[in-house]
């Protein structure tokens, strides 16, 4: 007999008992112990299933493979580039990932990117916490050029994105802004209105500020029209 | 009469009860995770930091990730003008700060790198190194950090003859107290730190420890409301 203990999307905190009998599953973020699933992380109770999940609520960004990230290239070696991506170890863009033309071993990468150039690519490979691979082959990813860059909690990325993309396809819309969110929780926004931009940025720490409270979306939304409405009178 | 007041405790309080207890999560903003935890007059607030990369690099551990533990008293928390920076005391403190949370945490899939703990005390009332284990256990809940369990720790001893929870800085300092430190983690009983100082049987010891976990189980309900009220707009949704 095996009886669940928390409902979705409880906060719990490590160590809760969250099921009792081998019934059940412990996903991510839980662990088993003899008969009992414990949370091993602060956050929220997902259930699907016989699957018990703890999604994490705050803390720093830990890199998975095929997230999307915003990194800065702060260095370059012979065969490639090292790239900060906001994770206590940089991660490594090697030649072969960095463009979709053949880069010939005796170029100079500096043509490609340079010291201090932001960068949105994808995370292909991880091994521990040190060995990160990039690569810049895919849609959307691409050096960043001109704009502005804004740091938001990782935690809150999956609300800035929405459901399929909803919420920002949406801010996209309405400021005409070109919006790359990465995963590590940094948000590059240009557009070729600097009030557009900042309406933007305002809605994107908006959206963090609030992530927690219902109905965000429809806010979000009256919110851009408010302010698209107040800047077109001026 | 006067053998009453004898055993009587300085703020009345009774010999299995802790002092009036207060906890906050996340009132550091730049920090990872951060958490304020009050014992009566004792406050500790403690900061994490991390997992980030460790400096030097031969104290990295390519197998996990190490957790590293600073303990320091301000100034002005103490009667007497404590001199700042680290002491022998502080140091000491700071290691079984350390070998306290060690056992609860999971730093497995953080290798190489380093979480970092400050613990600050602004106010002492004996027990800070208690205050500043369960602070710090909530600030590493609040950093996301992978745990096994909470740490909850209260000071238990033997005062006037009498094992007592949860001593004051004036009972601490009678003649012949003995002060147990005890950090536990409340869902297995698991103790992860006991010291003493002073003289005890064995019988009062396995009594004092008794009455620590006992104390734990109310410390533990604290921190676990501490962190829920930080996130419960969320269940609301």
């Amino acid at each position: 007999m095996s009886n669940l203990m928390v409902e979705e999307k409880d906060v719990v905190v490590p160590g809760e008992i969250l099921a009792q009998g081998m019934d059940f599953v412990p996903a991510q973020g839980c662990l088993r112990e003899n008969d009992k699933i414990i949370a091993s992380q602060l956050g929220l109770v997902n259930l699907s299933g016989r699957l018990i999940k703890v999604i994490q609520l705050s803390g720093r960004y830990i890199p998975k493979k095929g997230d999307v990230v915003i990194g800065k290239v702060v260095d370059i070696g012979f065969s490639g580039w090292r790239v900060d991506i906001s994770w206590a170890f940089e991660a490594n863009l090697s030649m072969k990932e960095a463009s979709s033309d053949f880069i010939d071993k005796k170029t100079d990468l500096t043509q490609y990117y340079t010291y201090g150039d932001i960068i949105a690519a994808q995370i292909t490979y991880i091994f521990g916490s040190k060995i990160i691979d990039l690569t810049m082959k895919g849609p959307g990813l691409r050096k960043l050029k001109g704009g502005r860059i804004i740091s938001i909690t990782p935690s809150k990325v999956p609300r800035v994105i929405g459901k399929q993309g909803s919420m920002i396809s949406m801010i996209k819309e309405k400021t005409g802004c070109r919006i790359i969110v990465g995963q590590n929780g940094l948000v590059w926004i240009q557009g070729d209105d600097s009030e557009k931009m900042l309406l933007a940025v305002d809605t994107i720490y908006k959206i963090e500020e609030e992530a927690h409270l219902s109905g965000l979306t429809d806010r979000i939304k009256s919110f851009l029209e408010d302010r698209n409405g107040s800047s077109k009178k001026n | 009469m006067a053998q009453a007041k004898k055993t009587e405790r300085p703020d009345g309080r009774k010999l299995n009860e802790t002092r009036e207890m207060e906890a906050k999560v996340g009132i550091i903003k730049r920090a990872d995770g951060s958490a304020m935890f009050r014992m009566g007059k004792t406050i500790a607030y403690a900061a994490v930091y991390g997992p980030r990369e460790l400096f030097p690099g031969f104290m990295q551990n390519p197998e996990k990730g190490i957790l590293r533990c600073n303990y320091d008293m301000m100034s002005f928390s103490v009667t007497e003008r404590k001199r700042p920076g680290p002491s022998r005391r502080g140091v000491e403190i700071s290691l079984v700060t350390k070998n306290a949370l060690g056992p609860a945490v999971n730093l497995d899939q953080f290798a190489n790198t380093v979480v970092d703990i400050f613990i600050i005390i602004t106010q002492a009332d004996a027990g800070t190194r208690c205050a500043g284990i369960t602070a710090a256990s909530m600030a590493l809940a609040d950093a996301g950090i992978p745990m096994k369990d909470l740490v909850s720790a209260v000071s238990v001893g033997k005062v006037n003859g009498r094992i007592a929870l949860d001593l004051v800085k004036e009972e601490e300092d009678l003649d012949g107290t003995t002060d147990i430190p005890c950090a536990i983690m409340s869902r297995n009983n698991e103790i992860t730190l006991l010291q003493l100082d002073g003289d005890i049987s064995e019988a009062e010891l396995i009594e004092a420890v008794e009455l620590a976990k006992e104390g734990c189980h109310k410390i533990y309900e604290i921190q676990k409301e501490a962190l829920k009220e930080k996130y419960k707009e969320i269940k609301n949704e």
